[in-house]
């Protein structure tokens, strides 16, 4: 059944959530602290364990699955409330941000991959692709 | 017109669906036919859903973009903290722990660099631009991780909308960045093979931008990086509102 992927999400959704919050509580931060994280580390555990007792089939996966695809919708609907004339007014903080996190990124990345022995790939063979397929 | 205005406005939620979906459909179309595929769908759908907020902040003077108009008010709950919670949390099922080992250490040395690096750039930028306060230096810190872990970390500290929005921006801003000028500068990252490219996806956060960077590099890139990609922004969630939040707090006070 579907919806016993859905409730599977859901449990884990609360269940971290209210991790979230008593770990909040615990440390003396008036917020809830990494709940969604929780919830998701949660979600893999319960997968892993249900999986190897052969308790999930592929319906009560796609019960969670639509939910997951439906992760870049939700974050265009959230996009769509935000208080982007305020943001737009500190202008600035975002280009510079953005461009100094992808600016120093991009220097570690090239440390790193300079650092190691490693075999560079054959560029890509020829493929004919059409770019408006 | 008056009827088909009251079912809409009746029917918040469905609607919100209905927006969603045509506002997909055409950045779809957008990033094939104006870009060649190069500026992900997705990202395209995002710019659209921040310039719908800004219409309608400019037409109703209020905090909460297209949903202040009463006809798409279902938008709010659609892209409200509980959908968003539910639907973030529902992505970790795709994760994969038996290949994620395969990905090693390196893939999570550089997700924790990927993680630390860009939150303390952001951070430091809000904080010389006069956002002083932690939570709103946090939250921008946490943009600059990915569009997702900004607001999930504003929303969970309390910081107001307009520094969720500027942290949001951040985040898509560097997707962006980093679907376009990953091609460009494939040579200088020394992208070439599989490991590469999971040090790549671990520091270069956000699975769109990775994944469609990697896709215009060398398509068969695109699973190594993608799978490290994907814990980034578990790892941010998990981080940002809690190590993060206290470490800056600890720093600032």
């Amino acid at each position: 059944m579907i919806i016993y992927g859905t409730a599977l999400l859901a449990a884990c959704h609360l269940l971290g959530l209210f991790l979230g919050d008593l770990l909040g509580s615990l440390i003396g931060v008036k917020s809830n602290v990494g709940g969604v994280g929780i919830a998701m580390l949660l979600l893999i555990f319960a997968r892993l364990y249900l999986h190897k007792r052969g308790l999930l089939p592929q319906e009560t996966e796609q019960g969670v699955a639509f939910w997951g695809a439906m992760y870049i919708p939700v974050v265009v609907a959230m996009a769509a409330t935000q208080n982007v004339v305020a943001a737009l007014r500190g202008g600035p903080v975002a280009v510079l941000g953005a461009l100094g996190a992808v600016v120093v990124c991009g220097c570690v990345i090239a440390l790193l991959n300079r650092g190691g022995s490693q075999q560079a790939w054959q560029p890509e063979a020829e493929t004919p692709q059409d770019p408006l397929a | 017109m008056q009827m088909l205005e009251k079912v809409l406005a009746h029917n918040g939620l469905v609607t919100a669906f209905l927006l969603v979906g045509i506002i997909t459909w055409l950045s779809a179309r957008l990033s094939r036919r104006l870009t060649l595929g190069r500026v992900h769908g997705s990202a395209i759908a995002i710019l659209i859903g921040l310039g719908l907020a800004y219409y309608g902040g400019v037409l109703t003077g209020k905090q909460s973009g297209l949903a202040d108009i009463s006809l798409f008010s279902g938008i709010g709950l659609m892209g409200g903290a509980m959908l968003r919670d539910f639907a973030i949390v529902a992505t970790a099922f795709e994760v994969q722990v038996t290949e994620a080992r395969k990905a090693g250490l390196i893939g999570a040395c550089s997700l924790l660099l990927g993680t630390v690096l860009p939150f303390i750039v952001g951070a430091s930028i809000a904080h010389a631009f006069g956002y002083r306060d932690v939570v709103s230096m946090t939250t921008i810190g946490a943009g600059a991780i990915t569009y997702i872990v900004g607001p999930v970390t504003g929303a969970a500290l309390g910081a107001s909308s307009d520094v969720m929005a500027l942290s949001i921006a951040t985040g898509l801003l560097k997707a962006i960045m980093v679907m376009v000028g990953t091609p460009f500068a494939a040579g200088f990252l020394g992208l070439n093979n599989p490991r590469s490219a999971m040090v790549f996806g671990g520091l270069a956060g956000t699975v769109s931008g990775v994944s469609a960077g990697l896709a215009a590099t060398d398509r068969r890139l695109v699973p190594y990086g993608a799978l490290v990609a994907t814990f980034h922004t578990g790892l941010g969630c998990l981080l940002g509102p809690s190590a993060l939040y206290l470490a800056t707090k600890a720093i600032m006070t």
